[in-house]
Order: C-alpha cells, then sequence, then structure tokens
C-alpha cells in the first residue's frame, strides 16, 4: 500500500472541508469591516489640510496596493512550498492567488492615476514607485500566463513557482523606491519604523479598510481553493460522494 | 532543485546589477543642488525638484507666465512656466518641474507637477502645528 498517495488525497479533502467551514465567518467579517471603514473613512473622517477630500481616495489606493505586495508573496511562498515538496495544495493556492494579487495591482494603479491627476497634475509618471507597481501586474500577468500554457497542471504550477519567486525580487523594489529614487509619489506614511505621519482619526479608517481587503482575499482565495480541489481531485471518490448541485 | 535555485540567484544579482547600472536614469527628478553641481543635463529636457520659496512666485498679470524660484535647502533655481498650475501648487509646495536650463540659467518648465508629502492631518491640526501650540497626536 502507498500512503502517501491517501495522504494527499486526504489533505485537499481536509482543505476542502476547512474552506466550507470558514468561508461564510470570512464573508461575514468581510462585509462587516467594509461596512465600518467605508463610512467611517468617507463619511468621519476629518478632511486633509492640503489634499481636502480627495485624499479619501486612500482609503481604497493604499489597502489595494498593500494587497498587491502580500499576494504576491504569498504566491510566490506557495509557489516555493510547491516546488519543494511537491504539495498539490500549495500549487492551488499559488494559481488561486494570481488572478487576485493582478486584480489588486490594477486597483491600485488605477485608483493612483484617478489620485495622481488633481494632485500632481498628471494620470501617470514614469517614476520608480509607479514603473515597479506595473513590473509588478506584468509578472503577475506573466504567472496567470504560465499556468495557462500547459496542459499538465503540475507543470503549469512549476513554471509559475519559478517566475514568481523570480519576482519577488521587485518587492523590497517596490517598497523601498520612494526612498532609494526621488519619486514624484509620496514617502511612506504608515509602513516605516517611526510614528506614522497621519492623524490617528485618519489612520484608524485606514487600517480597518486594510483589515477588510485582507479578508476579502481571503475570504476569495478559499473560495477559489475549493473549486480548483474539486477540479484536481474530480475523479477521487470523496468527490464523486459529494453532493454538488451541478454534477452532471 | 539545484538548478532552479542558481537560476533565481543569478538572476536576482542580474537584476540588481541593472538596477545599479540604471540606478541614475531611475532618478525622477535633479535637486537644485544637483544642477549648480552641474550634474544635470545641460542641452536636454530633464527635470528639476524641491520647494517652491516662500515669497519668490510672480504672476504675469498679462499672461499666464508664472515666475518662482525652488530650492533644496542649500541651492536655489529659478524656474519661469507658462500654464496652469495643479491645485497643489503654493509657496513651501514640493513640486517637480519639466524643461530645460536657458543660457542665463533660468529652468523654462513646459510641466509643473505637485509633489505632497506623507503627512496627513485634518487642518485644525495643521493650523495648530503652524502655530507651534499643540501636536495633537501628530509627528509634524
Amino acid at each position: 500500500m502507498n500512503f502517501a498517495f491517501l495522504h494527499k488525497y486526504a489533505s485537499l479533502m481536509h482543505a476542502y472541508r476547512l474552506s466550507r467551514t470558514l468561508t461564510p465567518w470570512l464573508a461575514g467579517l468581510t462585509l462587516a469591516l467594509f461596512a465600518w471603514g467605508l463610512v467611517s473613512g468617507l463619511v468621519f473622517a476629518p478632511a486633509d489640510y492640503q489634499q481636502g477630500e480627495s485624499f479619501r481616495i486612500m482609503y481604497v489606493h493604499v489597502p489595494s496596493a498593500w494587497m498587491s505586495m502580500f499576494v504576491y508573496v504569498t504566491m510566490a511562498a506557495a509557489g516555493g512550498a510547491a516546488l519543494v515538496w511537491k504539495l498539490k495544495l500549495a500549487e492551488i493556492v499559488a494559481r488561486a492567488c494570481a488572478p487576485l494579487g493582478a486584480s489588486f495591482t490594477f486597483l491600485a494603479l488605477v485608483t493612483g492615476s484617478l489620485w495622481g491627476k488633481p494632485m500632481w497634475g498628471t494620470w501617470w509618471v514614469w517614476d520608480a514607485r509607479l514603473t515597479s507597481e506595473l513590473i509588478l501586474l506584468f509578472l503577475y500577468l506573466g504567472v496567470m500566463a504560465l499556468h495557462g500554457a500547459f496542459d499538465d497542471r503540475r507543470a503549469a504550477a512549476r513554471a509559475g513557482a519559478v517566475l514568481s519567486l523570480i519576482g519577488v525580487v521587485n518587492i523590497p523594489i517596490i517598497h523601498f523606491s520612494v526612498e532609494w529614487w526621488s519619486t514624484l509619489h509620496q514617502g511612506a506614511t504608515v509602513t516605516k519604523f517611526d510614528k506614522p505621519s497621519i492623524h490617528i482619526d485618519m489612520l484608524i479608517p485606514l487600517l480597518v479598510m486594510i483589515a477588510a481587503f485582507q479578508c476579502y482575499f481571503f475570504w476569495n482565495l478559499l473560495v477559489r481553493v475549493r473549486a480548483q480541489i474539486l477540479e484536481y481531485d474530480r475523479n477521487a471518490a470523496w468527490v464523486r460522494e459529494l453532493d454538488l448541485p451541478t454534477r452532471a | 532543485m539545484l538548478v532552479i535555485g542558481l537560476g533565481v540567484l543569478g538572476i536576482g544579482v542580474a537584476v540588481a546589477l541593472i538596477l545599479a547600472a540604471f540606478n541614475q536614469n531611475l532618478m525622477y527628478f535633479y535637486s537644485p543642488s544637483e544642477v549648480a553641481r552641474g550634474e544635470a543635463p545641460g542641452n536636454r529636457a530633464f527635470r528639476l525638484g524641491g520647494m517652491v520659496v516662500k515669497g519668490s512666485v510672480q504672476r504675469d498679470p498679462q499672461d499666464l507666465t508664472v515666475r518662482f524660484a525652488v530650492t533644496d535647502f542649500a541651492q536655489q533655481r529659478t524656474v519661469t512656466y507658462k500654464g496652469i498650475l495643479p491645485d497643489l501648487f503654493r509657496e513651501g509646495q514640493g513640486i517637480v518641474a519639466i524643461g530645460q536650463l536657458d543660457p542665463g540659467g533660468v529652468f523654462v518648465a513646459s510641466e509643473v507637477l505637485a509633489k505632497h508629502d506623507e503627512n496627513y492631518m485634518p487642518p485644525e491640526v495643521a493650523q495648530a502645528l503652524k502655530d507651534g501650540k499643540a501636536q495633537a497626536g501628530m509627528k509634524p
């Protein structure tokens, strides 16, 4: 008997069940955090002394930009685990991360552009921060393309993992770009060792929005992972035994 | 496994070298001090960044021409610009101007962008900080 074979299936089945249990809780938490963050950020937070009401786009821009990097590191770590330990679950997580991360990156770029026009006077400049964030979007698209380029799902996962691991070098570049080079983009407000340079009444809604984005990501990730587990294991006995509504 | 590890390491080193080589080109703007030291290109357009010197903004009453000085608190450079300025443009504000030096050493800008800093606070707190009265949970 090959018990390693059994263990793999058990682990995907376990992940599927765990995901099903956690999803409704995460969904509720996400909605509650969004309601709190959006109302306190868009209504109750005071206007900025320089940027007036326009600064409120920060409550979408900053969480998106944070998530664009967080999801990338998650994807690369899962990819690394998939390469080293040949874990199917890690392959699935990495594959599920890519389109989510690409969406967050796109949202960060678009909201940044909408913010840049009234404040800086331009939609786009090729400074180090904006350029490195754009490269991040291309990295995500590259990983997604690799995931889709192979008939063999496991070969696709390995190729995507190698590219995402190489691309990790871009993450510190994005974060420190505003320190290493002179950029039009502002320096760090919150993510620095010093005290945050933002008033507490503006900071709390921002942190709530970041938490909301985090929960949204985990919620979405669990749903996507579950769908892919079913696809990976569609011929396994435990999937056949599930009472799935769309099963033909 | 070793091949992949070496590949990742190799590409990491390559990226680091490329970034080091392009370091100067990634600089979004030059400071007035760098321009004074002659580090900015003389014969083509470049970006000049700094703070608008308080009291230096002069507007031409006839057209949209604006004349002001930017500083990095070591050197100053006079800038002229004809056009509409961004909302955030004001004295004491960080800006980035795109243009060229004329023979007289005046920076003739074709575009002026405002650069805001990383500080966010309500107007009352900003006023209080300005008056030097309160810190109100803010680091200046």
